[in-house]
């Protein structure tokens, strides 16, 4: 399956290998980085590249290309699912993932990739059996560990493949029982020139984040379950009761895990919290453009839009930008032409304004095409959806745990052509 | 050697100092010169130059008493100073020693030939550095090597990291550490014997393959899964060792096939996979298992067990698409009519149980195993069913963007097939500016695909923003999407006719040619009334200077010739200028044109004709040349040139198929969805062809295994009861297996009859966690405080006993827990007096907290009558029993099907161990009661039996 596994940098150096069978030598990385080269992006080279003896398949997550050989016929999916997969273990472990923090974590990372495959087969990915195996390096702990010699691979062996319950190990004790569930729901959608919504969708997902002794048993149910229109769930998530009676019943992994993430059918009109007034023109024959941006709060059902950043790529030819923002600041980079404006909470009363003019490049022709204006936000305490956990129970242990529940509205890929 | 001399190196271990007051607050340093000058040194100092740095490192720790007030205990210092000193020297390393890897390899191997634990651990870190940069760190082989014994957990996996990346360069040294690995598969630990085995397997060494080949097979019968699933990967490491193995291996695999673990499940397909994929009679046995397991193997067992499945469902099943082809059919000829509809379709049990399934798995949050079940669904399912996948897939799309880019692919070809599929989702494939290149083609190619006459109108307005694009390569791959609408939707191809020449005047150059590309070739296929457009092209033509646009100008000019009669000659005319400033290609069509217009048109362009076909013959290109030579005998009469002569203009101005627009990813449904091959679009090596449904299918029952197969309706209930029905499943399933292959192979029989087989009492014992041979009850004989220190424990492997064939085997395990030594355990006086037992070996000594485990067998006649014997040592005798229970007294037994008539039920089949009486019991399952019947000569055993078996049901 995978054969091996090549670490490359944005400047295009090899920074770590791993073999799992035999050594294959690190110029077949050569046809990596021709594709690297004829890529204008680097979200542009291939994940998936042929080479006369090899495959290569390749995610890039943090700057950093995951480059798996692969020498035989595999699922591509399953060795990209894979790199993602060894990308969040690095995160988990390291807080971070970026070249300094593996180049620092090295012998980590190396017990790491020999636990999660053998032969190139998928060994050990739950990271709750990971850090049993591994534990992941803290200050403390690496201060402690330099200071008595110790180390970090776990002395006891772990307990979990073994259970029924894999993603659990057994023993897990807290003084503070608590489990804590964010959904939190995002809005892709496409605004078109006039300001009517070409296609808007809901993405939703619950995280949890639960601290519980033993081995609860828990069931999550929702007010209005059907609103889910297609879901996914974590291992954990019991199939046939949410089948059957719309219920989520599961033994939770200890710790953050993501519990479900689910897709509001489209049939439903999507409410869209922000509007944006625009007006972006280029004259033919004149060196200078205006611009002119305003917007709105709507249909928020009362809450505040907050963290709102507004950011477009302007056309190659903008040389400057020279505006004037009623709120907020912004900035633009004239050589990427990237133009962001960080405009914080949305006061209905004072509505934020970005205006001003763009100079062009002199004698140059008027752009074709108006930028796209992708927009972030937040909306606390709402699920845009309408969304609402009905009750958490616990069954199988005596304590009484702390709950909570948080709703979240984000932006996705939530983008206004002008 | 003074420190004066390096003032660099002086001042960063002054730093470290500093650095180690900050850890340890309350530690007054002493003056630097004197710190400096004695005490150990990192390595012996005789040897090392002044070049080297690590002579340096010399620490007074060892004289820390009088030197540094330390206001703690000594004790404690003395046993941190190894850490420190590591520490120490961890920092001096990264600090000097990069420029000089020759020298630094020397230092690293004296710190692994150290004895102190802590420094080998720093030395293997920075060799794990070393292989991970990809240096070479073979020479340290014989250093690292001795510490594959090493008690430190860490330290040891290290060396195994090490040991796999260079045993195949050092062979023979590697062969040194081979004994460790042996003797680690003994281990009690699970983890121990798996890591062993993994590392053993690991080292390509092929002196190793026999070591290997048994160290596999014991590992395959482990009682732990885990052991088990490394044995699994170990098959495929072997295999590609020495495929000479190959049979052995087949042997191994199937029996790890009939594993119930789901633990094992997806290694062992792997393992099939790469070593006997086309033995798919090893998978008919297993099938239902496999589904029924399915949902419970790991997520990425599930990807390799799906796509096994699939290949296996193509050969086995016919074809569920028939009726659909079939109704087609009728409407057009009735006579066939009457042949289909005598064999109606029916799925097969067997296809359904996999299509059912597998469809929860969509809900995984693993996408690579959403996609291997709806490519499942795509190639197995009945065609109305395949529409449950598209939610998933769409869903795929939220997903990272390598994810996008896999699960597009095989929207689009889908797409080709099957519109409908996903046409309610045409939004969620409309393009982001965001968006990477390679996933806004795809999704255009998508778009492309649904587009028809009645979203076309959206689609196109959609293209519209596309064709403005910043991304130049969109922008003309959006063109040539619309040319595709145009062909594929006659309605629309005007507008999009007329919306690509008003890109025509567009500003940038690449849009521009694209869009002649695509006129041209939409013209062709519309040979109508178009000639202002093509004069419109003739009068861009000065402006265009991409060689692809205005070699298909020029062939346009020329192929229509006669309907821009005035124009053409004159596109010739500004050829002749600049013709040796062209490129090949626009050259190529330039003496085409001529060609053309010469027999159309002679008069006006003979001369013109002639001047270009004469650059021609001296042009550099060897291709120009060759097409000049060959036109010019075609088109100009003379002697030569012979009857070809005649039919120039029926050659030259033939009418000509016009160029299908059409997916890329037309021909793509030729390999399986999902795969590396469908991906690339060319055969991956390993790529195994999906086989065509047979016409027939093969015979069903070759799947038939003697267990209750759960209905559907009865498995939601049972399945959380798996667990514990599981281990007598397993005994069913073998003995049942047993059943069958014995009928076809009666060689085999020898073979399976001594095969480990759990009995029908391992349900007594339920509570299992994970399947496995059945779980082994340890009972008590002998109590610690009774035995005086000895304390004895015993359980039933349930392996046929080595000694007698009529006694049950017996495992005794002795420890003591006494603070001295015992010496000569042996088994005394026994009673009833004629009681068999085949008695261990008298243990010379046992020292104290040591145990031992010993196999003995005892003919319990049939009876459960406890057996009671004298445990002595050589002060005292223990009186102990051991009370058999009536399933460890019986063997499993094979029949044939006939001799053991079936019920519909489940059922089992044993002798018992001292007498071979036949024991059968059969289970019927009535709706809500079962019935029980154990057929056997010996009544009191059934009875016991009986009441053990109702008492574990009701357990369950």
């Amino acid at each position: 399956m995978i054969h091996s596994l090549f670490l490359v940098n944005a400047s295009g150096d090899i920074f770590l290998e791993k073999h799992w069978k035999s050594v294959v030598s690190r110029s077949v990385c050569d046809y990596f980085f021709e594709a690297q080269e004829r890529a204008t992006e680097p979200e542009n080279v291939p994940p998936v590249i042929p080479t006369p003896h090899h495959y290569l398949i390749s995610v890039l997550r943090h700057r950093i290309y995951f480059v798996a050989v692969i020498q035989s016929e595999v699922p591509p999916l399953f060795v990209i699912e894979f790199l993602h997969r060894v990308v969040d273990t690095f995160q988990d472990y390291f807080g971070v993932c970026t070249e300094a923090a593996i180049k620092d974590n090295v012998v980590v990372v190396y017990e790491l990739l020999e636990e999660m495959l053998d032969n190139g087969f998928p060994l050990a990915t739950e990271s709750n059996i990971l850090k049993e195996l591994i534990k992941p390096p803290t200050i403390l702990r690496t201060m402690v560990n330099t200071i008595t010699g110790s180390t970090n691979v776990g002395e006891q062996l772990p307990t979990g493949q073994l259970s029924v319950v894999p993603w659990r190990r057994t023993g897990v004790k807290y003084t503070n029982n608590e489990a804590y569930f964010d959904v939190v729901e995002e809005i892709d959608a496409i605004i078109d020139k006039s300001g009517s919504t070409i296609t808007a969708e809901i993405q939703g997902v619950i995280d949890a984040c639960v601290k519980l002794t033993g081995m609860p048993d828990l069931t999550l149910s929702f007010m209005n379950p059907r609103l889910l229109d297609d879901v996914s769930f974590h291992p954990c998530v019991r199939f046939k009761r949410w089948e059957a009676e719309r219920i989520l019943s599961f033994i939770p992994p200890d710790g953050n895990f993501r519990l479900l993430s689910y897709h509001v059918s489209s049939q439903n009109l999507v409410a869209i919290p922000v509007y944006v007034k625009h007006n972006i023109s280029f004259r033919e024959g004149s060196s200078q453009g205006r611009f002119d941006l305003t917007l709105g709060p709507k249909q928020t059902m009362g809450k505040a839009v907050e963290a709102v950043l507004v950011s477009s790529q302007l056309p190659r030819g903008v040389l400057n930008a020279n505006l004037n923002a009623s709120q907020g600041t912004y900035t633009f980079d004239p050589v990427t032409k990237m133009l962001t404006w960080d405009v914080g909470k949305i006061n209905p009363q004072k509505l934020p304004s970005l205006k001003g003019t763009m100079s062009l490049q002199a004698g140059a022709s008027k752009p074709d095409e108006n930028p796209t204006i992708n927009i972030q936000f937040k909306t606390q305490q709402m699920a845009i959806s309408g969304l609402k956990v009905n009750r958490l129970d616990m069954y199988g242990e005596k304590y009484k745990p702390f709950k909570g529940i948080k709703y979240m509205t984000k932006a996705g890929k939530f983008q206004v052509r002008t | 050697m003074s420190v004066q001399n390096f003032p660099p190196i002086y001042s960063t271990v002054v730093e470290i100092f500093q650095w180690l007051k900050s850890v340890y607050k309350n530690i007054s340093f002493p003056e630097k010169g004197s710190c400096l000058s004695s005490g150990r040194s990192l390595a012996p100092r005789g040897r090392r130059s002044c070049s080297s740095i690590g002579c340096i490192v010399s620490v007074p720790f060892g004289s820390h008493n009088n030197v540094w007030s330390t206001g703690r205990d000594p004790a404690i210092w003395e046993a941190d100073t190894d850490a420190v000193y590591a520490a120490l020297s961890h920092h001096l390393w990264s600090t000097f020693t990069a420029p000089e890897a020759k020298s630094s390899n020397e230092d690293l191997k004296e710190m692994l030939e150290s004895n102190k634990e802590s420094l080998k651990l720093e030395a293997m870190k920075r060799v794990v550095g070393l292989i991970a940069k990809g240096k070479n760190a073979s020479e340290l082989f014989p250093a690292v090597v001795k510490n594959v014994a090493s008690k430190n957990i860490e330290l040891k996996k290290l060396v195994y990291v090490y040991l796999v990346r260079y045993a195949e360069e050092q062979q023979d040294l590697a062969l040194l550490s081979i004994s460790t690995f042996q003797r680690a598969l003994k281990e009690p630990n699970q983890f121990i014997r798996a890591s062993a085995l993994r590392v053993l397997s690991s080292i390509r060494v092929s002196i190793i393959v026999p070591i290997m080949m048994l160290a596999i097979k014991e590992a395959s019968a482990d009682m732990s899964p885990y052991v088990r699933k490394t044995a699994a990967h170990a098959i495929q490491k072997l295999y590609s060792l020495d495929p000479d193995q190959k049979e052995q291996l087949i042997e191994v695999i199937e029996k790890l096939l009939k594993d119930k673990s789901t633990l094992v499940a997806g290694s062992v397909v792997v393992a099939f996979d790469e070593v006997c994929p086309d033995r798919i009679d090893l998978i008919h046995k297993n099938y239902r298992k496999l589904c029924n397991l399915l949902v419970d193997v790991e997520e990425w067992g599930q990807v390799v067990i799906i796509s096994m499945l699939t290949r296996y469902a193509r050969t086995q099943f016919t074809s569920p698409w028939k009726e659909d082809n079939e109704k087609a059919f009728y409407e057009s000829e009735e006579e066939k009519k009457d042949q289909t509809e005598a064999t109606p379709y029916t799925m097969d049990p067997d296809h359904r149980l996999l299509l059912r399934n597998t469809k929860p798995l969509l809900q995984s949050r693993n996408t690579a195993v959403v996609m291997s079940v709806a490519q499942l669904y795509w190639h197995l399912a009945p065609k109305h069913e395949v529409n449950i996948v598209t939610k998933s897939l769409v869903r795929l799309l939220r997903s990272h963007r390598e994810v996008q880019y896999i699960v597009l692919q095989n929207i689009a070809t889908m797409s080709i097939q099957r519109k409908g599929m996903f046409e309610p989702f045409m939004k969620s494939f409309y393009v982001r500016s965001t968006d990477a290149t390679h996933i806004k083609t795809l999704k255009l190619e998508i778009l492309t695909n649904l587009a028809n006459e009645a979203n076309i109108s959206t689609i196109l307005r959609e293209f519209q923003t596309y064709v403005k694009s910043q991304d130049k390569a969109f922008a003309a791959a959006t063109i040539q999407a619309i040319g595709r609408c145009a062909t594929d939707i006659s309605e629309v191809t005007d507008t999009c006719l007329s919306g690509l020449v008003l890109l025509l005047s567009n500003r940038d150059e690449t849009v521009v040619a694209e869009s002649v590309v695509v006129i041209k070739k939409l013209l062709q296929t519309q040979p109508t009334q178009h000639s202002d457009i093509i004069k419109h092209m003739a009068k861009l033509f000065d402006n265009i200077s991409v060689s692809m646009a205005r070699a298909s100008i020029l062939w346009l000019m020329g192929e229509y010739c006669e309907r821009v009669p005035k124009i053409a000659p004159d596109v010739l005319r500004k050829m002749a200028k600049t013709f040796t400033a062209e490129e090949d290609i626009v050259k190529l069509q330039t003496v085409n044109l001529a060609a053309k217009l010469y027999l159309t048109n002679s008069k006006q362009t003979k001369l013109l004709t002639q001047y270009i076909l004469n650059l021609g013959k001296y042009d550099q290109s060897y291709d120009i040349r060759d097409r000049t030579r060959f036109v010019r005998q075609l088109i100009v009469p003379n002697e030569k040139s012979g009857a070809l002569n005649k039919y120039a203009r029926r050659i030259l101005l033939a009418p000509k198929p016009a160029p299908m627009l059409e997916s890329a990813f037309k021909d793509r449904d030729r390999f399986q969805l999902g795969t590396l091959s469908h991906s690339i679009n060319s055969k991956a090596t390993g790529y195994q062809e999906l086989s065509d449904w047979p016409a027939v299918a093969p015979d069903q029952s070759v799947r038939n295994v003697e267990v209750v197969e759960p209905s559907s309706s009865e498995s939601e209930e049972q399945s959380s009861d798996e667990s514990d029905e599981t281990s007598s499943d397993s005994g069913k399933s073998s003995s049942g297996s047993e059943k069958s292959s014995s009928e076809s192979e009666p060689e085999q029989k020898k073979k399976t009859k001594t095969k480990k087989a759990p009995q029908k009492k391992s349900k007594a014992a339920a509570a299992v966690t994970a399947p496995s041979f059945g779980p082994v009850k340890t009972h008590e004989l002998l109590h610690h405080m009774t035995g005086k220190g000895l304390s004895a424990k015993y359980h039933f492997p349930r392996q046929p006993c080595l000694y007698q064939p009529s006694m049950v085997a017996v495992q005794v395990i002795l420890a003591n827990s006494s603070d001295h030594s015992l010496e000569k355990i042996h088994i005394g006086d026994r009673s009833p007096a004629g009681l068999n037992i085949h008695c261990f070996n008298t243990i010379e000594r046992l020292e104290p907290e040591a145990s031992v485990t010993v196999s003995m067998g005892i003919d319990f006649s049939d009876s459960t009558q406890a057996a009671n014997f004298q445990l002595c040592t050589k002060e005292d005798q223990f009186s102990v029993s051991i009370q058999p229970v009536v399933g460890e007294l019986l063997m499993p037994s094979t029949m044939s099907e006939q001799d053991f008539s079936k019920e519909q039920g489940g059922s089992f089949a044993g002798r018992t161990v001292s007498s071979g009486a036949l024991v059968l019991v059969s289970l019927e399952l009535k709706e809500s009661s079962a019935l029980l019947t154990i057929n056997t000569e010996k009544s009191v055993m059934a009875s016991m039996l009986l009441r053990d078996l109702k008492q574990a049901l009701a357990l369950a």
